[in-house]
Parts: structure tokens; C-alpha cells; sequence
């Protein structure tokens, strides 16, 4: 009975100690990023005020600031957004059909130097940003292509290509290869076999390595910050500077873009996370 | 016909070649090239000038560089094992819960879907010693002090880290979760039928069977550690005196601030083998365990 009384007792302890951990390490994370949603609706005044109020109050100015483009210093954001939008849909689109045509190719034909070729397609993946931006920045410059659209598309492609390859590679190994054959032994051809019978099967690999591409463009910044100058090409990762000046920031402004540039990616995340664990795994266990 | 046909795999692996090579192996043969000339980017002429080893011996022999690179690596180390370590503990965590998994689960990826600059934006306000977050809080509570969190060397050095902790933790979190579900039920019961404490059945069946969950989350973490950069940049920008300084804002420094392309590429050179490095490391430990699990494709 009494033995019985305290292994119950201990029970209880260490679910109360699992629950409050559990929470306290989603409050952690939560907290940051709900910090950055509710500054972007308090005053600016409320945000510096001294000693702090912590009943926050509520108003729209950051956002009509922002979007009337007329706010202090005047951010472009509509334009930055549109840059961003262009870029990172493009360039995820394309790094698809190249990664996936790369992916295809290691999953389904055998050749000589096939892992040699697979590990310096990653090694050009970890090549850092910065490292790289130096070197790229006086490329593109002697050939013209720096500050547009298509420079920056160019870079990000070839940044997710190599990512992209290797989540489509590990879904195209799963599907067993009766399935192509079988079609083509029905009439089809070996790219109508791959659209009509392969490329479904494998769509949700496609899709998880879509939105890492997307989510890539959408948020990289030491290459964006170099290959791009002016409003007509910035992307809005570049575009938060624009709200600090040399010893002030205009934390209120900041914190209505960076809400602004997380909600579609949050939107996009959450259509498609079941894709993206799965993607990550499969791509990575079974590759 | 006696022209040949390229094969059939060069033609699919043809379009993502030459893209990597135009936009990143050019680049890199033409920094390899200007890191052995003083190249500035104010005077294109010095382009042309061969100096040889120059630039990488006087990296070398440099004390802030080496400052900066063992920062960098002891940065690398603490951040990599804090983020596993976390990983693995929130996602045994999660993996109890029997109620709610899902939506802890998007809560987890919350911090995956932020862009680096903002994450060291974000911070830089929450960490902010006169208006932020943390201050706040703490003055609020009564303690009559104000953190200099970013101003001070050591305190900017753990808010880098924490920034850097926060962004990645989930990416090992949610991968180990995923392997957690994907783990068969049948050994652990067994093991507990045969008396293994829980302590034993994690560590001889739970742990070995995560491993290649684990380096996974680890291969590709190790692809963009240098995302760190952002973050830096943002909440210190090397600074209080070089104390945060890493090898990518010094990098970055010497190229565009003072214009000395060519040894500002061989730095970059270092760094990107220190990145190359950490991967083929990973890859291999991952190749590794894959081997031992069966699943080698």
C-alpha cells in the first residue's frame, strides 16, 4: 500500500516536470517571434518608453506608415515584396526542374564516378554565402547582371539545386523501377512514363524540396545584400536595413515588415508540413 | 550514325552542372585566381599583379585572423552539440505527449520558417539593454540592473548563441521526431519484458536506431553553418572590438569595407574549406550509419 502510495507520487512528479518543461521550451520558442508580432502594432513611443509598459495598446500606424511608403525614410516595401515574390518563385521553379531532372538521373542510371559526382554536387552547397558573394558580386558586375532580377534568380538557383537533387533523389530511388516499366511496355514513352506514372508518385518529395528552395530565397541574405542595389531588386531580407540609421532603429517599422515577410512563409509552411518532414527523412535515410 | 549520343544521365545532370558552374565554380576559379594578386577593388589594375602565397601567409601570420577562426570553430562546436542536444531532449519530450502532437509539432517549425537577418534582428531588440525584452523583464522582476547584453563581449557572445540555438534547434528536433515515430515498438517492449532500466533501453536501442536521424539533421545543418553570418552581422557586426568577431564578418569586412578583394578571398578560401570540412564529415558519418542500419541505397 505505502510502496504503491509513493511510486504514484513519483509518477505524478515527473509528469507535472515533463509538462513544465515541455511548455517552458515552447514558450522559448514562441516568444521571440510573438515579441516581433505585437511590437508591430504598439506605439512607438509605448516601445521605448522607459520604465517599460506592459500593457500593450493598440494602433495600425507602423503598417499605414509602411504601406503608404511615405513612413520615416520611406521604405518601398510593396516593391520589395514584389522582388522578393519574382525572385523566390522563380528560382525555386527552375531549381525544381533542374534539381529534379539532376535527381532522376542519380536515382534511376548507373554510371562511372556516380558518388564522386553526388558529394561535389553538395560540396558546392556548403560553399558559405559571404565566401561566395565577393567573388560573384565582381562576376556579375563585369557581366552586367548585377541589381536585376535575373542575377539573383541565376544565384539561388544554382544554391538549391544541390539540396533539391538530393530530396528528389532519395524519392525516386523508393519508387520501385516495375512501375516505369511497366508503363513504357504499355506504349509509353520513357518522359511520358515519368510524367504520367513517376513524377505523382513522387510529388510529395517534390513538394518538401520546393518549399526548403522557397524558404531559402525567401530569407537569404548575404548574397541578396551584395548582388542587389536598388529598390527595383532589392528583396525585403535586404530591405529590413532600411530601418536603421546610423544609431537609431526604427524598431516599430522593422517588426511590421519582418511580419510581413514570416506570414507567407508561415502560410506556405503550413500547407505543406506533413510534405516536409517526410521529405527530410525519406530523402535523407533512404538516399 | 556516327555521331555519338551523349548518355542518357549526362543529358539530365547536364542543366544543374552548368549552373553550378557558371554561377559558382567561376566565381570561386576567379577568387582562387585574385587571392594569390593584392587586388583591390578601388584600383582594377592590381588585378594583374602575381604576389604568390602573399595573401595566405599573411593570414596566417595573423593574430586576428586566427582570433577570429578559432572563435569560429569554437562557435561551430558549442552551437552544433547545444542544438543536438536540445534536438534530442524536445523531441523525446514531444514524443511522450499523447495529446496535442500536432500542434506542438507546427510550433515546433515555427523558428525554421524565419530568415537568419530576422532572427538577428529580432534578438537585437529582445537583447537590446535599454528597451528590450530581456531587461525589461528583469527590472520588472526588481532587479535594478541593465545587461549590456550586446555591448559586453562575453554576454554578446552567449546572445549570439542563443540567437543561433533558437533558429536550429527545431531542424534536430523535428528530424530525431521523425525517426522517434518511425522506430519499431518491438524492441523496446522486449527490453523491458527482459528488465533494462529506461536509462539502458534508450541507450542501447532508442539511440543507435536515431543515429542516421541524427547525422541527417546534422549534414544539413552543416551545409549552411555559415548562415550564422546574418545573425552576427546583424546583432554586433563583429564588434564589441572584435570580441564576436568570426571568420565570415572578418571576411566580409576586409572585402567590402577596406576593399582588399584579394585577401579577403583568401580568407574566404579558409572558411570554405572549414565549411567543406564539417560536411564530408557528416556525410561520411552518415554513409556510416545508414551502412549499419541496412539502408544503404
Amino acid at each position: 500500500m505505502d510502496r504503491n502510495q509513493s511510486h504514484r507520487n513519483r509518477r505524478r512528479v515527473l509528469k507535472t516536470l515533463h509538462l513544465t518543461a515541455l511548455f517552458l521550451t515552447m514558450m522559448i520558442i514562441c516568444i521571440p517571434g510573438l515579441w516581433i508580432v505585437l511590437n508591430s502594432f504598439r506605439p512607438t513611443v509605448e516601445i521605448m518608453a522607459k520604465p517599460p509598459v506592459w500593457v500593450p495598446s493598440f494602433t495600425l500606424d507602423h503598417y499605414r506608415a509602411m504601406f503608404a511608403g511615405a513612413g520615416e525614410g520611406g521604405v518601398p516595401v510593396f516593391s520589395y515584396f514584389r522582388n522578393s515574390l519574382i525572385v523566390s518563385v522563380t528560382s525555386t521553379l527552375i531549381a525544381i526542374l533542374i534539381g529534379m531532372s539532376g535527381g532522376y538521373a542519380f536515382a534511376r542510371y548507373r554510371f562511372k564516378g556516380k558518388n564522386g559526382y553526388f558529394v561535389g554536387l553538395m560540396l558546392f552547397r556548403a560553399v558559405p554565402g559571404v565566401a561566395l558573394s565577393l567573388p560573384l558580386f565582381i562576376v556579375f558586375a563585369k557581366v552586367g547582371i548585377i541589381d536585376t532580377h535575373f542575377g539573383l534568380i541565376l544565384a539561388y538557383v544554382a544554391m538549391n539545386v544541390p539540396f533539391t537533387i538530393w530530396l528528389t533523389d532519395g524519392f525516386f530511388r523508393q519508387i520501385p523501377k516495375e512501375l516505369h516499366e511497366a508503363a513504357e511496355i504499355d506504349g509509353c514513352t520513357r518522359w511520358q512514363a515519368f510524367w504520367q506514372v513517376e513524377f505523382p508518385v513522387a510529388r510529395s518529395g517534390v513538394a518538401s524540396a520546393a518549399i526548403f528552395a522557397f524558404l531559402t530565397s525567401w530569407n537569404e541574405f548575404a548574397l541578396a545584400s551584395q548582388l542587389t542595389r536598388s529598390v527595383g531588386s532589392k528583396t525585403m531580407p535586404v530591405g529590413l536595413l532600411d530601418f536603421t540609421a546610423e544609431f537609431t532603429i526604427n524598431w516599430g517599422g522593422m517588426c511590421a515588415l519582418a511580419v510581413l515577410m514570416i506570414v507567407p512563409a508561415l502560410i506556405l509552411t503550413f500547407i505543406v508540413q506533413k510534405h516536409l518532414i517526410a521529405g527530410l527523412t525519406f530523402g535523407g535515410v533512404k538516399g | 550514325m556516327t555521331r555519338r549520343r551523349l548518355p542518357e544521365w549526362l543529358v539530365l545532370l547536364l542543366p544543374a552542372i552548368i549552373v553550378i558552374a557558371a554561377v559558382v565554380l567561376i566565381p570561386l576559379l576567379f577568387s582562387l585566381y585574385s587571392s594569390f594578386t593584392p587586388y583591390k577593388l578601388t584600383r582594377p589594375s592590381t588585378l594583374w599583379k602575381w604576389v604568390g602565397t602573399y595573401n595566405y601567409e599573411k593570414i596566417l601570420s595573423d593574430a586576428k585572423f586566427w582570433a577570429a577562426f578559432g572563435r569560429t570553430v569554437l562557435f561551430l562546436t558549442i552551437v552544433l552539440n547545444v542544438e543536438l542536444l536540445l534536438g534530442l531532449g524536445i523531441a523525446l519530450m514531444m514524443n511522450k505527449v499523447t495529446w496535442g502532437q500536432r500542434t506542438l509539432r507546427t510550433i515546433l517549425m515555427f523558428p525554421m520558417m524565419f530568415s537568419p537577418i530576422l532572427v538577428g534582428f529580432q534578438f537585437k531588440f529582445i537583447f537590446n539593454d535599454n528597451i528590450g525584452l530581456v531587461n525589461n523583464a528583469l527590472q520588472s522582476m526588481g532587479f535594478n540592473v541593465a545587461l549590456p547584453w550586446l555591448v559586453d563581449g562575453k554576454l554578446a557572445m552567449f546572445s549570439i548563441m542563443f540567437a543561433e540555438i533558437w533558429m536550429s534547434t527545431s531542424v534536430f528536433a523535428i528530424l530525431i521526431l521523425a525517426g522517434l515515430f518511425a522506430m519499431p515498438r518491438d524492441p523496446l517492449e522486449a527490453a523491458k519484458v527482459d528488465g533494462c532500466t529506461p536509462w539502458q533501453s534508450f541507450r542501447h536501442i532508442t539511440l543507435p536506431f536515431l543515429m542516421p536521424f541524427i547525422y541527417i539533421a546534422m549534414t544539413i545543418r552543416s551545409l549552411d553553418v555559415a548562415r550564422a553570418y546574418d545573425i552576427v552581422q546583424i546583432m554586433t557586426g563583429g564588434g564589441p572590438a572584435r570580441r564576436t568577431e568570426l571568420l565570415w564578418t572578418l571576411m566580409s569586412r576586409t572585402g567590402y569595407v577596406d576593399a582588399r578583394m584579394g585577401l579577403a578571398n583568401a580568407m574566404g578560401y579558409v572558411s570554405i574549406l572549414l565549411s567543406i570540412l564539417f560536411t564530408i564529415y557528416f556525410f561520411r558519418k552518415l554513409s556510416a550509419a545508414r551502412a549499419e542500419l541496412g539502408m544503404a541505397g
